[in-house]
């Protein structure tokens, strides 16, 4: 069984919520991102999203998009050198990894060799977000070839093709909190209650709620709605202002997080 | 040519954020409702013809023609609409469907600034709320283009992530798109994107070839040999390409932006260089690196400064059926000059891209045929440029 499916059905028995974090990789550098993988899974974190730095990322708020380029100009973060930062995390961790990333990113690097590896190195999943529903064959007979989940988002604008998009999406369904890019937000628009009863409807699988979400007091509320939150740009921001020395400091952030929401 | 999915062979597609899946949908089939309703066809024929000043003129270059000696020369005159390039067109296509679908907001992005002033320009006329993104290094270089958006009442946003060029501008528009969804129509400026925008755009600039064809057919009584346009994204090269694809004799000749040379690292010859990718909404030609990063791109236009190229002109590539060739910075200063010169005309230095190729072109053909070099643009906005480039300093005191 997939990591993901195997440790999201035991909070479920458990009746926990899941905590899914995100870090760029090689912000600073590669090392550090292993350090942070680590702390982050030993305080709490049930699953965690790495980030493979994109010249372009069209998704992503000012936070994500600086941690990309902090990474790419250190000239040492590829795909290569973070399949091997990411064989070496799974010798010391069973802990669910994804990655996530720009859909050029896999395509140029050659798909079919990407989820092989992504398999060898003991990836469990891929979240792609600029690669739309409509697209999905780009990548879904080689990540299903090798048991790689990729990860389906619906958003506030996605209306009617919420039931579309979560009755065939697997692993757990990625429920962007509101229309816009990645960053932390003061508040929300989104009416949460419709947008949840919505994708309730037809999704069987654990739902995430994301993108937003700075502080364990929104985790915890955003939590009730669904099964669990990802929290990304907030993380970004402490590693973006103590670089190599953000990992005790990360730890305790997550902790923090872990603990408001159960 | 395309499919219901946007396709041309392999290439195009929609590979955009979920966020704005519903967008271009909708776009999608308001575009398939209105292109053959009669009232919006009528609207737009009457801008394009009172308020653009269309047809534009097919003007015979002879002492062009007379000087080079090999094919008889036509330029194709889009520096002569309304706002001083073939990026009114396709705008006021847009602009009258963002109409018909109620949206109140118009965001755009903008190279050298003449798709942001030609939809600057139509906001302005149909009173709508209008923002343009443009890479901060386009604005340094073309501030007169960014004084014209402000005066029509349009606010200039300037980007400086990345290399603060045409890029980075769609990358920060798209992100405007993804956050104001419900209320936002995305111009954008080319035969690039997600579907429907290359099939749309392309269809609102094809006026210019099927002009060409009527215009030459009074004039010569036959179809051109050859017809030769300059390459970013490529609109203007599709708009003067569209209506002859099917006319097997008719060479199509795209010219590309070399910079300082395909040889160096200073250049944005996509299909010279590039290779297959994913980005901006579609598969396409990307100059990118083998981890898929794209490049950094240059070139001393600001219109041909970017990293793609349209889907359809990948397939026209990849299928033989256009040929695509590389204009330095240095040649097409050159052609920018000559063409001044011997005709009279300043084009724009997008356009000199193509004037260059003609001059490369033309004397290998007979006296019998007959090339078409689009203008895509007038050179009015490069002359503090490429005084520059000429190491001379035409700034007022």
């Amino acid at each position: 069984m997939n990591r993901i499916n195997s440790t999201l059905d035991a909070l479920k028995a458990g009746g926990k919520k899941a905590l899914i974090t995100f870090v760029t990789a090689g912000d600073p550098n590669l090392e550090t991102t292993e350090k942070l993988v680590l702390k982050m899974f030993e305080s709490g974190a049930d699953i965690i999203e790495i980030g493979v730095p994109f010249s372009d990322p069209i998704a992503e708020g000012k936070t994500i998009q600086a941690a990309s380029l902090r990474s790419l100009s250190t000239g040492k973060t590829n795909l290569i050198s973070i399949f091997e930062m990411v064989r070496k995390l799974r010798a010391a961790t069973d802990k669910p990894m994804l990655l996530m990333m720009y859909i050029n990113t896999i395509f140029r690097f050659g798909t079919e060799k990407f989820f092989t590896l992504c398999k060898e190195s003991g990836i469990d999943g891929v979240i792609v977000p600029d690669l739309p529903y409509e697209e999905r064959n780009e990548i879904l007979p080689h990540a299903k070839a090798n048991d790689i989940i990729a990860i389906s988002m619906v958003t506030p604008a996605s209306d009617e093709r919420i039931s579309a998009i979560a009755s065939r999406a697997e692993g757990f369904l990625y429920c962007v909190s509101s229309n816009g890019v990645t960053g932390t937000r003061t508040s929300f628009s989104t009416d949460f209650d419709s947008f949840f009863a919505k994708i309730k409807k037809s999704c069987k699988i654990p739902a995430m709620v994301g993108f937003g979400i700075s502080s364990p007091e929104q985790a915890r509320k955003m939590s009730g709605y669904c099964d669990g939150v990802i929290v990304g740009s907030a993380i970004v921001k402490i590693i973006e202002k103590y670089g190599a020395d953000s990992v005790e400091k990360v730890g305790e952030f997550t902790s923090s997080l872990k603990k408001a929401m159960n | 040519m395309s499919n219901q999915k946007g396709r041309y062979g392999i290439y195009g597609g929609q590979y955009v954020p979920e966020t704005v899946m519903n967008a271009v949908t909708e776009l999608e089939e308001a575009y398939n409702k209105y292109k053959n309703d009669p009232e919006f066809i009528a609207e737009l024929k009457q801008l394009y013809r009172d308020y653009a000043g269309r047809p534009s003129m097919l003007y015979y270059a002879e002492k062009m023609t007379k000087d080079l000696g090999g094919a008889k020369i036509y330029l194709k005159r889009e520096d002569l609409n309304h706002t001083g390039a073939h990026k009114i067109n396709n705008v006021l296509g847009q602009i009258l469907l963002a109409k018909r679908m109620g949206k109140k907001r118009i965001i755009a992005e903008t190279g050298a600034g003449q798709h942001g002033v030609a939809t600057a320009t139509a906001c302005a006329l149909f009173g709508l709320e209008c923002q343009v993104y443009m890479g901060a290094e386009d604005v340094k270089r073309q501030s007169l283009n960014v004084y014209r958006m402000n005066l029509l009442g349009t606010s200039v946003i300037s980007v400086e992530d990345g290399t603060a060029t045409l890029k980075d501008a769609i990358n920060e528009a798209m992100r405007d798109w993804c956050t104001n969804i419900s209320t936002t129509f995305y111009c954008i400026g080319s035969v690039m994107g997600p579907h429907p925008y290359p099939e749309m755009v392309r269809d609102f600039q094809k006026i210019i070839s099927e002009e060409v064809r009527e215009q030459l057919k009074e004039k010569e009584g036959k179809l051109p040999d050859c017809v030769v346009a300059c390459v970013g994204g490529g609109s203007n090269a599709m708009g003067s390409f569209y209506d002859f694809i099917e006319d097997k004799s008719v060479r199509l000749v795209g010219a590309e932006a070399a910079g300082k040379g395909i040889d160096t690292k200073l250049h944005a010859a996509t299909l010279a260089k590039g290779s297959l990718g994913i980005f901006h909404g579609m598969k396409s030609i990307f100059l990118q690196n083998e981890f898929g990063q794209i490049d950094p791109v240059y070139s001393i236009s600001a219109g041909l400064d970017y990293p793609g190229i349209g889907p359809e002109h990948a397939y026209l590539w990849d299928t033989k059926r256009a040929e695509y060739v590389d204009i330095t910075d240095e040649e097409a200063v050159q052609a920018f000059e000559y063409l001044s010169k011997t005709e009279g005309i300043i084009p724009a230095i997008e356009s000199s891209h193509a004037v260059a190729a003609a001059l490369k072109i033309a004397p290998t053909m007979s006296k019998d045929q007959i090339m078409v070099i689009t203008i895509s643009g007038r050179g009015d906005k490069d002359v503090y440029s490429i005084a520059k480039y000429r190491g001379e300093d035409v700034t007022e005191q």
